[in-house]
């Protein structure tokens, strides 16, 4: 029972770092069709934004410093993300084999310059004493940044279906994943959804950048690259433009992930993947997402 | 005076060359019909007007050339479009369909609610499960929300039970009396009671421009149309 219950947190914290990864990346894909892979860039952006506000700006690992650096880094991953789209993917619209090879550049040449700039070698983003301490939870031994990653990504899913909701943009943004011509064609600037789409997935992938730092031990130019995939299979199997579908994809991922891991001796890859393939036969719209008319 | 002045306006989508040069005018406080076989430019038409597809040619609104204006800045000059196929979003409620059309300070719910009182007991259901008919709703209703100066409106009667037909087509020529439309449609019979002009097409090109009158013309219906009055 206490391996179970260590093996399930642990996946629910490993979901909650994908969806932080995710959840951009699918409405990003779901509004406008593009597929950005510089999205790992926003990732590993705010996580050395992160990592210079807590060893530059702030000292001593405190909670304090922890949260300003995911605040920070989220905010400057978010304004990199709006960036990158209005100077590159502007002009790529409904161009996708473009978009790859662009966005892939656009990751490329972000990690060079972090490198570059850093240091190629994996930097420590400073955290608090309680981080990697345990907590018992029915027997199981828990590490208490699980319950972070959770936390902050049941805040960011609670905040995004906020504004998808409750606010004109958001209406905006849900119109546009079904038909962004006909928002236009109500008299809607529908580059200001855009660009907030670009902020609001920029944003959670730089706090899950500087998460992610901490989880993996260092923060390096190049630390996205597998996350991302992870992050396209999240979207794919949520289904492109759905938030609740990339929740649940990521929660799915992550503890199948861990299950296989501990009771197939390291097959969770693969029995993602064979997750994957699963969901592209019976449900190729993904689990929550539209299927196309 | 003419609220839209279509020069010479071309339109090649995919390699085809759809429309070949389509000049027409667009009278003010009138409702124009545009007529013509399937597939001769209609609704490309239209879509070129509102920035939908790239054309070349003038398109002239209350004196202003619009040919290269994005979409949205088309129609928050005061042209509502009203598209073919509704258009609706599925997943949103009817009262949120309604609410991301809203551009004016002061949008005219009585007015859509008046034409169709069906869509406020309806209105926290999701519009993809309505019917084609309350669906056609939901797009005039949207169009009607802001003060245009224009209504471009493709085919709304299209795919409609004929109880539906008479829904629609009375509120159409309720908003008709007081406002200036182009409007594609193949039902002859709404035309011929709401239409003040007639422009029909045939090959991309415009090939009759004048009174509605002649629809009463079997001769005319036939030669332009190809159908019998009594066929569309």
């Amino acid at each position: 029972m206490e391996s179970f219950l260590l093996i399930l947190i642990t996946g629910i914290g490993l979901g909650a770092l994908y969806f932080l990864l995710a959840s951009g990346l699918s409405l990003i894909f779901g509004l406008m069709g593009v597929l950005n892979f510089a999205h790992g860039a926003f990732l590993t952006v705010g996580a050395y934004i992160g990592l210079w506000v807590s060893t530059k700006i702030m000292t001593g690992g405190s909670t304090l410093t922890l949260i300003a650096a995911m605040l920070i880094g989220g905010i400057g991953a978010g304004i990199f993300a709006i960036i990158v789209e209005q100077l590159v993917i502007t002009r790529l619209y409904e161009r996708h084999i473009d978009q790859a090879l662009v966005t892939v550049g656009v990751s490329l040449v972000t990690a060079a310059v972090l490198g570059g700039w850093f240091s190629k070698d994996p930097l420590m983003i400073p955290t608090p004493k309680w981080f990697f301490n345990a907590t018992n939870v029915g027997g199981a031994a828990i590490q208490q940044d699980r319950f972070l990653y959770i936390a902050v990504a049941l805040f960011l899913l609670l905040l995004f279906i906020s504004i998808l909701q409750f606010t004109r943009i958001g209406l905006v943004i849900r119109a546009g994943v079904e038909n962004r011509s006909m928002v236009t064609a109500l008299g809607i600037n529908v580059r200001l959804a855009f660009s907030t789409v670009f902020f609001m997935g920029g944003f959670a992938a730089g706090i899950g950048g500087v998460l992610i730092g901490a989880y993996i031990g260092g923060v390096t130019p190049h630390m996205s690259a597998s996350w991302l995939i992870y992050g396209f299979i999240v979207v794919v199997i949520g289904g492109p433009g759905s938030l609740g579908g990339s929740a649940l994809a990521a929660l799915l991922i992550g503890v199948t992930q861990q299950f296989a891991n501990f009771y197939l001796t390291g097959l969770g890859d693969f029995v993602v993947v064979l997750l994957l393939v699963l969901v592209l036969l019976l449900k190729p719209e993904g689990l929550l997402g539209k299927a196309k008319s | 005076m003419s609220t839209l002045s279509l020069r010479d306006v071309e339109v090649t989508l995919n390699g085809s060359h759809i429309l070949q040069g389509v000049s027409f005018d667009v009278p003010e406080n009138k409702v124009t019909a545009l007529l013509g076989r399937n597939g001769v430019g209609k609704s490309t038409t239209l879509k070129a007007i509102m920035g939908l597809y790239p054309s070349t040619g003038t398109i002239t609104h209350l004196d202003k050339n619009i040919s290269d204006l994005p979409t949205y800045k088309i129609v928050r000059r005061g042209v509502g479009y009203i598209p073919e196929d509704r258009e609706i979003f599925a997943t949103l409620s009817v009262k949120e369909n309604l609410a991301l059309a809203v551009r004016d300070s002061d949008p005219n719910y009585e007015l859509a609610y008046s034409l169709f009182p069906e869509l406020m007991q309806r209105s926290h259901q999701r519009a993809g499960t309505l019917s084609g008919g309350q669906q056609q709703m939901v797009a005039i209703a949207r169009a009607l929300l802001n003060k245009n100066s224009i209504l471009i409106i493709d085919e709304p009667t299209k795919g409609l039970a004929p109880k539906l037909v008479t829904a629609v087509a009375a509120a159409l020529h309720t908003v008709a009396g007081e406002s200036t439309m182009l409007i594609v449609e193949q039902n002859l019979s709404l035309i011929k009671r709401i239409s003040e002009h007639l422009i029909v097409m045939d090959q991309g090109r415009v090939i009759f421009e004048g009174s509605p009158d002649n629809l009463h013309d079997e001769s005319f219906i036939k030669s332009m149309l190809g159908v019998s009055a009594g066929g569309k």
